[in-house]
């Protein structure tokens, strides 16, 4: 059974890396990810992993080397942030559309100008529409458990696309908690050998001939987007089977989305990542106050868990959707028009408003969730949307 | 090396039924690499003519496993592949040799893959790179590339009324190779098969990185008679415009030396994109690079001495 450790949610994905031993690591050095990648190479220095790992001269050949293994039947994983996983934007999209399940640990950073180095969503959230499961991470033994998992999930024969595991950077990329890591043993049987897939190396081995990324016109492209897209509808179920198998067999459960006293709330808060631990201790408050608040945390991004998302909220009276996301759209953030589009069926639903925070690194403290609760109180009390977004907890 | 006898008895790898140009240079290479390796081949295709025209799904002149990703990254799509192949033979679920060859074009091998070039270089996979240069970008339209030769035209050094076309020179890729200190580099065309199918051989039989970079006429972006791909390589060679040489372990060796150099114009009157510079009033553009060209031949020659 597992033991209780202390470590960074860097130490924690390195370590569920070595426990997972990926045929390839191709990666590449950037704050604050790097460590996973030096951790895990002194892993492969010292013999512990059967890894071959190649250390590239920058994230889009990260992503190029990690889509050829994965192209030659390899189980492959690599690591990155911001600045990192933007530059290998090109190369996310290629590897959905060749449906190669590599899996990606991703440390939350903003992105540039102006340059900074700690969390928000900037980076993932500009990577949501390109195929890759997303899944983040509270704490760090949810980026551990959640990075076990990803493995399935993504190589499950009904989906085979990539996914990417967020953490939040620095908050928890550098933050020691303690966790319950799994024995090498256990990691090992739950992930189990890659299913077999049609690859490079298996074909010149047989001498059966495969193309693999052939242009694909007007006649086809069309079907094999279509393929894709019900591939990322066949990880909405293959999701929560292996969130319970693997609460099942380790004791934590997982789904789409933490239910945190949302069943009889009035009012409550949509969040993503790290800042869920602190909002979950001002709804202890609240209700202490005798205020019917409740959490709604997003863990899996995409696929979008609509359905769950919508039936959860639905009978709120009033619901802040707190981003650590900017649109730069004029309007609001991804997460508010997603969950305003899927709410919009339904007659009855709450008022919505649109929180963004915490960019660059932006502390978020008690007083600045219970500031975006006053908001929520304020509209649940008299009825009335005085706006559609606001900032929080910086000048202006 | 392999008689032509045993290669025309080997099964072509790069089939027919690709949508090629009548008289493109690319196929010829492609089709001469493969024939060259006599062991299992698994190759990446930076995007480009070759990957376009061999591969419009369902249908694939490749017959050997064969992967294209995007453009900037042949070489660390083959990274990938070859340490994928490196762990299977370590764990001993697999016994073959495999060879990995990794082509692209000179515009993703000099300019937006020159990085993934390097890296994968550096860090001494064991790959042969094959860059097959047509001096542009063709497959976009014949668009200028850090390989288009000084004063070539193309659409964007076009020759005008103050600028007769690319007012730089080409970048000198097979020494940036050399710099790297990998074992192999070498340049070929496809008009002396001998010479390429050699240089093939030689290459996949070193563990480390190899690179070979081949003249690929151009009969749409020079342009030039479709007729003339063979004849019009060879004639880069007997101009000394593209030596053909061998660099082993820093060693260098010219593996043709033409009989009698050639003027750089016999060259040129073949193709458009140089025909201004046989213009009475462009006389001194032509002078300039014919010195160029002799001085680097000499360059090279000095290099072959020691």
């Amino acid at each position: 059974m597992g033991i209780r450790v202390a470590k960074t949610a860097n130490e924690a994905f390195a370590e569920g890396m070595r426990q997972i031993n990926p045929d390839v690591v191709a990666a590449y050095p950037i704050t604050p990810a790097t460590e996973i990648v030096q951790i895990f190479a002194q892993f492969v220095a010292d013999g512990l992993v059967k890894t071959e790992y190649i250390p590239v001269e920058s994230e889009h050949s990260a992503m190029s080397a990690c889509i050829g293994a994965s192209a030659s039947g390899a189980r492959v994983m690599t690591g990155t942030s911001s600045q990192g996983l933007a530059y290998m934007w090109e190369m996310l999209y290629i590897a959905s559309g060749l449906r190669l399940p590599i899996i990606m640990a991703v440390v939350n950073r903003t992105l540039s100008s102006p340059i900074n180095i700690h969390c928000d969503h900037s980076d993932t959230f500009g990577a949501r529409d390109c195929g890759w499961i997303q899944i983040y991470s509270e704490n760090v033994q949810e980026t551990y458990d959640n990075l076990i998992q990803a493995v399935r999930i993504a190589e499950h024969p009904d989906v085979l696309l990539p996914c990417m595991v967020m953490t939040d950077g620095f908050i928890l990329s550098h933050c020691l908690e303690t966790l319950e890591i799994l024995s090498d043993e256990e990691v090992r049987e739950f992930v189990g050998n890659p299913p077999e897939r049609e690859n490079l190396i298996k074909s010149a081995i047989e001498n059966k001939p495969i193309t693999i990324g052939a242009l694909d016109l007007q006649d086809y492209y069309f079907e094999h987007k279509r393929q894709q897209a019900e591939a990322m509808r066949n990880a909405l179920k293959i999701i929560p089977e292996i969130g319970k198998e693997f609460g099942d067999k380790f004791g934590r459960y997982y789904g789409f989305v933490e239910n945190y006293k949302l069943s009889d709330a009035d009012i409550g808060i949509v969040v993503i990542g790290s800042t869920a631990g602190t909002a979950k201790e001002v709804v202890d408050r609240l209700r202490k106050r005798g205020i019917k608040a409740g959490l709604l945390k997003i863990r899996v991004y995409r696929p979008f868990p609509f359905e769950e998302i919508r039936n959860l909220l639905k009978d709120l009276k009033v619901v802040g959707i707190m981003e650590r996301v900017e649109g730069m759209n004029g309007f609001c953030s991804p997460l508010y028009s997603e969950i305003s589009a899927s709410l919009y069926d339904f007659e009855k639903r709450p008022v919505l408003v649109n929180f963004v925070y915490g960019l660059g690194g932006r502390d978020v403290r008690i007083e600045d969730i219970e500031e975006i609760f006053n908001h929520l109180l304020k509209i649940y009390e008299t009825g009335k949307k005085e706006f559609v977004l606001k900032y929080i907890g910086v000048r202006e | 090396m392999a008689s032509i006898k045993e290669l025309a008895k080997r099964d072509s790898r790069f089939v027919s039924g690709h949508r090629l140009c009548a008289g493109c240079g690319a196929g010829i290479i492609m089709r001469h690499v493969l024939l060259a390796i006599d062991k299992p081949v698994i190759a990446t295709c930076a995007t480009g003519c070759v990957e376009v025209a061999s591969t419009i799904f369902p249908y694939s002149s490749w017959k050997i496993p064969w992967i294209h990703s995007a453009f900037e990254n042949s070489a660390a799509t083959i990274s990938g592949i070859e340490s994928a192949y490196k762990v299977f033979r370590r764990e001993g679920k697999i016994d073959k040799d495999i060879v990995f060859v990794a082509f692209g074009g000179d515009g993703g091998t000099y300019d937006i893959g020159l990085q993934a070039l390097s890296g994968a270089a550096e860090r001494g996979h064991n790959v042969l790179y094959v860059c097959y240069n047509n001096e542009a970008y063709m497959n976009t339209g014949i668009q200028r590339s850090g390989a288009t030769p000084k004063y070539a035209y193309t659409t964007t050094s076009p020759v005008g009324k103050v600028i007769p076309g690319k007012l730089q020179w080409k970048k000198n890729l097979p020494e940036i190779m050399v710099a790297h200190g990998i074992p192999y580099v070498a340049t070929a065309i496809p008009g002396r098969w001998n010479d390429l199918v050699n240089k093939v051989e030689k290459a996949v039989k070193i563990d480390r990185f190899k690179f070979i970079e081949v003249l690929s006429p151009c009969r749409l972006g020079w342009p030039h008679e479709p007729e003339l791909t063979m004849e019009i390589s060879r004639i880069a060679v007997e101009t000394c415009i593209w030596p053909l040489y061998e660099v082993i372990e820093g060693k260098y060796r010219l593996t043709y030396k033409p009989k009698e150099k050639k003027p750089v114009s016999e060259w040129f009157k073949l193709q458009g994109r140089f025909r201004h510079l046989l213009l009475p009033e462009n006389a001194s553009l032509l002078e300039e690079i014919q010195k160029e060209v002799d001085r680097r031949w000499e360059e090279l020659l000095k290099k072959c001495e020691t």
